[in-house]
């Protein structure tokens, strides 16, 4: 049985509070501290991509996993924030990391879902016996327009995961992924900034994704909410996963510790992989683990995990996503932000 | 002219319809009201709609409707007056049988407001471009300006204001069709996100699909339809400035005042005489200021009536028993038949927990804009 034998996470130091982004624009911070349960967002440094992002997470994974780079068969990179439009990202982080040049490596975009879109992929190579090991990464450094809800909760960074059957943190108990043509957020070519429905956002889209591929899951496995001792779902605000989390029937002690999104934001491709580097900080062995994620466009991925008794033995080689969120942080003023976000246009 | 009555209704559930197009809501309710009278022809049919071009690029609905009700051949069109154009296409169908034109004629409301416009700027085109619109303004910023008239002027205060969204959505939680099917209190109300003060978040309808659809008949051939039909007693219809500067007095609705004489008058009642009432309460002071100008309450008193309870539910006069545009959700096109239906089915005893005891004489105003145009009607029991 395949499952996670690596896994790490990285948050960039910068920060803005909700409040500032409001004073900025004019707008009530408490209705977005209440309304959206966000008190501040991580913010990538000048020069902190998707790629950086993905080599520091990916380190963090090879340190837990201990073992050689060069036996990775595959590279999967999901984000909506790839640098290059053509050029895959994969291929630095791949050399970077010392994997290849004998490896698969591809970049993957499905809105947010792009992540776990990585590890679903990577994950069934090795199930199928295709390749030894497979690193799936979901990192983004989220573009959200200025003036827009989404100013509140674009933020950066992501979390990797590598794929094996010996000696495994996790093992993957099963998946499950929900799909459906749902305009609800997209960008087009050439744009800077994405677009989207508003309150279509909500039910129609991440709602009816995230809840069906959840159910979907439980009925799958025979689970119920009750059986798992953490749920993380995608965070695209504070509200939305906990509201999902409740419809499904898990407490709120089920689901705060993958709950990151109220001071990291949302990491879009990022987000659930993030909340789930963070249970795996702390789960017990034998503690069961669902994350759905979920991409605009529409679609869900969810996946059932086993904590097994070597995750405590090796978390502590690398970094938690914790001592990200709660360490040393750097608060910019929205000038700053505007300048390392490279919002503030100069002619050359 | 004739008697008229009013022998069928349909109406969908208001709220984000994600799933129904314009004509998904206009076909359910009318089919609605077509089988509660058992007939499947209809002589005309109006529809009343604010604004189906900027809301999802869609004109020319008489036709379209009638077509997709699988009409195509009847006459048919669209009456617009902003937020009181279901309110506007009543009174065309009643006088289209009044007067001896047609027989059987349907009068129907409906909007589709959650399809991705810009609802705000959509609905601001109902103001004034020129001297309003233009400067920026919106909706909640006029209702805002009258709040603060009616304040200045009466000592109206911001628990008054909360009064009337906490009736009405107490009256909305017993209304399986409404949008909002919860209660909340006035710390609610008063704790909620500031929108143009004093104006908050639940003092304002919401953004709304829905349709509504009513069957008319001379009255004298309403018992081939329905054993209770509901007599359209009279009709009023007014307009006043379309600017809010331009009005004497910011917190008097003037054209309410004359549209509610005007059917008053036709019908032969004082207002004393009504049982109960359906108004626009397109934000919390609107039901104050309507009920004022409508002499169903005292110049001044209209929160007073709201926070007494004589206007809730086992008042003297209970206002928006549907839980108004406030709780029930305000498709604007199709308010004015949404309200039309709920006097209906509280004269023919049919409101369930929202019935209001031994009503014969019922009423509903429809607004436009910040009160340019008001339409009211008046219904008896029969």
């Amino acid at each position: 049985m395949a499952g996670i034998v690596g896994y790490g996470a990285f948050v960039p130091r910068n920060r803005i509070k909700s409040e500032e982004i409001a004073r900025q624009w004019g707008k009530d911070p408490e209705t977005i501290r209440r309304g959206l349960l966000l008190e501040e967002k991580s913010v990538p440094g000048i020069d902190e991509d998707t790629i950086t992002i993905s080599v520091a997470a990916a380190r963090s994974a090879l340190d837990r996993a201990g073992i050689d780079p060069q036996k990775i068969g595959a590279v999967y990179i999901g984000s909506e924030s790839h640098p290059y439009a053509v050029k895959p990202s994969g291929t630095v982080v791949a050399d970077a990391l010392g994997i290849g040049p004998e490896v698969h490596v591809a970049d993957f975009e499905f809105a947010c879902k792009a992540g776990t879109e990585a590890m679903f992929v990577a994950y069934g190579l090795v199930e199928a016996g295709k390749v030894e090991y497979a690193l799936g990464i979901g990192a983004d450094t989220s573009q959200g327009a200025p003036n827009d809800a989404l100013e509140f909760s674009a933020s950066a960074g992501g979390a990797a995961f590598i794929f094996g059957t010996r000696s495994t943190l996790a093992d993957v108990v099963d998946t499950y992924s929900y799909t459906s043509d749902t305009p609800d957020f997209w960008r087009r070519e050439g744009e800077f900034y994405p677009r989207h429905g508003g309150r279509f956002t909500g039910e129609p889209a991440y709602f009816k994704h995230v809840l069906a591929a959840s159910r979907g899951m439980l009925e799958k496995t025979g689970l119920k909410a009750a059986d798992f001792r953490y749920a993380v779902f995608h965070m695209p605000n504070g509200k939305f996963p906990l509201a999902a989390g409740k419809q499904l029937g898990f407490k709120k002690e089920q689901l705060e510790t993958g709950w990151v999104v109220n001071t990291m934001g949302n990491t879009y491709s990022g987000s659930s992989p993030t909340g789930l580097a963070a249970i795996l900080d702390v789960a017990e062995p034998d503690d069961l683990i669902l994350i759905t994620s979920f991409g605009s466009g529409a679609g869900s991925d969810s996946f059932v995990l086993r904590a097994t008794a070597e995750l405590p033995k090796r978390r502590g080689h690398a970094p938690t996503v914790r001592s990200m969120l709660d360490g040393r942080r750097r608060y910019l003023t929205y000038g700053e932000y505007a300048k390392v976000r490279e919002k503030i246009i100069v002619n050359t | 002219m004739r008697e008229v009555a009013i022998v069928a209704a349909g109406m969908t559930r208001f709220g984000e319809l994600w799933q129904s197009s314009l004509r998904d809501l206009f076909v359910e309710a009318a089919l609605e009201a077509l089988s509660g009278a058992e007939t499947d022809h209809v002589d005309g049919i109006y529809v009343g709609n604010m604004s189906g071009g900027q809301f999802v690029g869609q004109e020319h609905l008489g036709p379209l409707m009638a077509d997709y009700l699988g009409m195509a051949g009847v006459a048919a069109t669209r009456v617009e007056s902003a937020c009181a154009s279901g309110g506007m296409a009543l009174r065309a169908a009643f006088f289209d049988v009044a007067s001896g034109a047609s027989d059987l004629v349907l009068a129907a409301g409906l909007e589709k407001m959650n399809d991705g416009a810009d609802v705000t700027a959509v609905l601001a085109s109902a103001a004034d471009q020129e001297t309003e619109a233009y400067h920026g303004i919106t909706f909640p910023g006029l209702y805002a300006m009258i709040a603060r008239a009616h304040m200045e002027e009466y000592g109206t205060t911001d628990e008054d204001l909360a009064a009337v969204s906490v009736k009405n959505h107490a009256h909305g939680a017993l209304n399986p069709k409404a949008q909002f099917r919860r209660k909340v209190t006035a710390e609610e109300v008063m704790n909620s996100s500031l929108v143009a003060a004093p104006l908050r978040l639940l003092h304002c309808s919401p953004v709304s699909d829905g349709a509504a659809a009513v069957l008319l008949c001379p009255l004298d051939r309403a018992k081939e339809f329905t054993d209770r039909p509901v007599r359209i007693m009279g009709t009023g219809a007014a307009t006043g400035s379309m600017a809010l500067a331009d009005r004497q007095d910011p917190a008097f609705l003037d054209a309410v005042s004359l549209s509610a004489g005007r059917a008053y008058k036709m019908a032969g009642i004082k207002p004393s005489d009504v049982d109960v009432a359906e108004v626009h309460d397109c934000f919390s002071i609107a039901e104050i200021c309507v009920t004022e100008a409508m002499c169903i309450v005292d110049r001044g008193k209209g929160g007073e009536a709201a926070r007494s309870g004589f206007t809730s539910l086992g008042g003297k006069l209970p206002v928006n028993t549907s839980g108004g545009l406030k709780s029930k959700g305000h498709p604007v096109g199709a308010t004015g038949i949404a309200q039309t239906i709920e006097i209906f089915e509280q004269l023919r005893g049919e409101s369930g927990d929202r019935q209001v005891k031994d009503a014969h004489i019922g009423l509903a105003q429809n607004m436009g804009g910040s009160g340019a145009s008001s339409v009211v009607h008046v219904f008896q029991r029969v």
